[in-house]
């Protein structure tokens, strides 16, 4: 048994859209307990860890001017990090896309003879499919990162960016881990579980000499990297092996060193709920005697650069990976991550990924919110989601509107029709007649319709109508006036 | 004290006994109220759904239609919301300096309705009777949009009679969401669903609201599932005397 019982498609040039995507989610019971209690637990804990810091408004403040500033001189930061990161003995290699940036990993790791490499969780790299790339050049790559490790193992895919499996549970861990393992008699104990892990991973830190990182920040003036995470597998990882690869997307460079003190802080809390995440690595090029002698950065560009260009978009690229945004969804709380059909699921994966695919794939994400505006409220950088997502629904209109197949489009044609009616009061008014006597024929003897066709099929699948009433308020209001009150 | 009621496309044409309750209400409080007879949309369905040309022209109408009015009352706040939110957005890539002016002129006159009564008429009691147990929905716009803070709970604490019963999770949506409810009608499902198990746990008789989106989604589903509650808008909790008391009553 998985965590999923189904195969979700994480690709957004081949995942389904998102009302198709969530209907075997939505009739797995396990499956949403599951995402429901973890996000649930961590919005508990990060709601109380927020709650005392006093000053956690103005917190969030500079944390978004911070990256705000970053993104605005983006070039000449990471111009300064490659300039201090090579000084450091560190090698920084741009990738434009994902193809060369898998391209590059893979020659470097051809340079080291190297045909197994570890691995410290990095989104990144799921988003330019890095695992089943360096596997076809014979190159075996192992998570570190236990929830990655439950993925790797289960054959399962991530549905969270900070807790990527978070839709399975104990039970079918211990499933997993006793089928790859081999541990028959293996209990569900959260100790045993760990222990398990433990063994398998010490092997591979002891043998495997080459490692690859993501980045959660980049800092340009000491070409520092910056790496948080709970369980010190990142910590292993940064200290055994000869050489280290980091990818990171362009976005993740702040100017000083000063300012992780802002951005920990806000990360941390956001993330996990905790003040300070358990082990935060950083490191600048290569030390002697100490750590990995060979030092590569990889910086993405992958669609980046575009988003930076644009004005209500840009806010985008401020993200610092926290989930928050997802925790508080009320959306992803009932679908969980897969049904988003890319490694980035929730609010930010539904603004990031459509112009990650220059609004070509993932076309339905936009629309995958009720626009409540919890995630704009608990993002620790403010990105205004529901802004951004106006601005992608906008843009898809504005492409799709013209083609001849969306022009009968229910939806296009009831709303060009509503503009037309909004635009003069006879016609609202006419409309409000015709809907009465039109909805008439659905209406039961109770007054209440229970049954529509085409879209209004999609609200009585599991609501009913209240039937129209005989008057609308302005014929009461026009009518209270004509007999003076 | 002036004020025109915007009354909203949904409750005109839905809920045209909400209408009824405001003027009620407000002339009972002692406003001369007007009502525009050529009034439609704010254009929020529009916009929230991609189609912003279309929701310049009911903005543009809207900002025209009340440029010379002393206040505008509205019983929604999502439409609120979209005037405050939205509109100033639209208003500068629509590039017209003159519109952009008298919208800049009108907003702060814009009030959501019980921002009106608390912050404009200056009153917390507004003379209501409402013998009932009631739970209180904070719709999203009402409560992250336009910030209502504690301003309806003022009001209700001074409702005669009213039995009051917190709603857990008060924070989460409903799963409405305009078009987001028949375009992802699964989901939007699933939303109500838990909202509705919140909603239930308070055995009122009644669950309120400033926003009729979110009350005609809670009551469609209460009624097709025989689940005994019934949807009432605030205001004609408000608007609800002994001698008068709430057509939803009657």
């Amino acid at each position: 048994m998985n965590g999923t019982s189904y195969h979700p498609v994480l690709d957004p040039t081949l995942a389904p859209p998102f009302p198709k995507a969530v209907l075997p989610v939505l009739r797995n019971p396990q499956l949403r307990k599951n995402v429901a209690h973890a996000i649930d637990v961590i919005q508990a804990k990060r709601s109380r860890l927020v709650a005392e810091k006093v000053d956690w408004q103005e917190l969030r403040s500079a944390g978004a001017a911070i990256r705000e500033h970053s993104l605005a001189h983006l070039g000449a930061y990471l111009e300064q990090f490659e300039v201090r990161c090579t000084a450091a003995g560190g090698t920084v290699h741009w990738a434009a896309d994902a193809d060369e940036a898998r391209r590059i990993i893979v020659e470097i790791l051809r340079q080291e003879n190297a045909s197994e490499v570890i691995k410290i969780k990095t989104m990144t790299s799921a988003e330019i499919q890095l695992n089943p790339f360096l596997e076809a050049a014979g190159i075996k790559a192992y998570e570190t990162d236990l929830a990655e490790i439950i993925l790797q193992l289960g054959h399962e895919e991530p549905s969270h960016i900070v807790v990527p499996a978070l839709h399975v549970n104990r039970s079918q861990v211990r499933e997993i881990f006793a089928q790859s393992m081999g541990i028959e008699d293996l209990s569900d104990d959260p100790k045993a579980l760990t222990a398990a892990a433990r063994n398998y991973l010490r092997q591979k830190f002891l043998t495997v000499p080459t490692a690859i990182s993501g980045a959660n920040f980049l800092v340009a003036e000491t070409g520092s990297v910056a790496i948080v995470e709970s369980e010190g597998n990142g910590r292993m990882c940064l200290t055994l092996p000869n050489t280290m690869i980091t990818l990171a997307g362009i976005e993740k460079v702040i100017p000083r060193f000063q300012d992780l003190e802002v951005m920990l802080q806000v990360l941390a809390r956001s993330a996990t709920g905790e003040r300070m995440n358990p082990y935060t690595s950083l490191w600048s090029g290569v030390t002697p005697g100490d750590g990995p002698q060979r030092f590569h950065v990889v910086l993405l560009d992958n669609g980046r650069s575009e988003i930076l260009a644009k004005n209500t978009e840009r806010q985008t690229l401020r993200c610092i990976r926290c989930a928050a945004c997802m925790n508080s969804c009320p959306v992803y709380r009932q679908t969980g991550g897969h049904a988003y059909g890319s490694v980035y699921p929730g609010p930010i994966g539904a603004i990031l990924t459509p112009q990650l695919m220059q609004m070509n794939h993932a076309q339905s994400l936009p629309y995958a919110s009720s626009l409540c505006g919890a995630c704009y409220e608990v993002c620790p950088v403010k990105i205004n989601i529901p802004e951004v997502l106006l601005e992608l629904r906008s843009q898809l209109v504005n492409q799709e509107r013209g083609k001849a197949a969306k022009f009968f489009d229910p939806m296009y044609l009831g709303l060009r029709a509503a503009n037309l009616i909004f635009s003069r009061a006879w016609l609202f008014h006419s409309a409000q007649y015709l809907g009465r006597v039109g909805l008439k024929l659905f209406t039961g003897k109770d007054g209440w319709i229970h049954r529509l066709p085409s879209v209004g099929g999609e609200w009585t699948q599991t609501r009913d109508l209240r039937g129209l009433p005989k008057q609308p308020f302005h014929g009461w209001w026009a009518a209270r006036q004509k007999e003076g009150r | 004290m002036r004020a025109s009621l915007f009354i909203t496309c949904y409750n005109d044409t839905l809920f045209p006994e909400t209408g009824r309750a405001v003027v009620r209400l407000l002339e009972r409080l002692g406003v001369e109220l007007d009502f525009h007879p050529k009034q439609t949309c704010c254009g929020q369905m529009h916009a929230n759904t991609g189609f912003r040309g279309e929701a310049f022209c009911q903005a543009k109408r809207f900002v025209r239609m009340y440029q010379d009015v002393e206040a505008v009352v509205i019983p929604s706040s999502s439409c609120v919301a979209m005037i405050r939110d939205q509109y100033p957005g639209l208003f500068e890539e629509l590039g017209n300096e003159e519109l952009r002016r008298q919208f800049a002129s009108l907003l702060p006159r814009v009030y959501e309705l019980s921002e009106f009564v608390v912050d404009q008429l200056g009153v917390d009691d507004v003379g209501a009777y409402f013998p009932h147990r009631v739970t209180y929905h904070a719709s999203c716009h009402g409560l992250r949009g336009i910030h209502l803070g504690d301003r309806p709970a003022r009001l209700m604490n001074k409702v005669r009679g009213m039995e009051q019963v917190s709603l857990a999770n008060l924070d989460r949506c409903c799963g409405f969401g305009g078009t987001f409810s028949v375009k992802n009608g699964e989901v939007s499902s699933a939303m109500l669903a838990v909202k509705l198990q919140d909603v239930m746990a308070t055995r009122a008789e009644f669950c309120t609201a400033l926003d009729n989106s979110c009350l005609m989604h809670l009551g469609g589903a209460m009624h097709r599932q025989y689940a005994g509650m019934k949807t009432i808008h605030l205001a004609e909790i408000l608007a609800s005397t002994e001698a008068e008391p709430a057509e939803a009553l009657l």
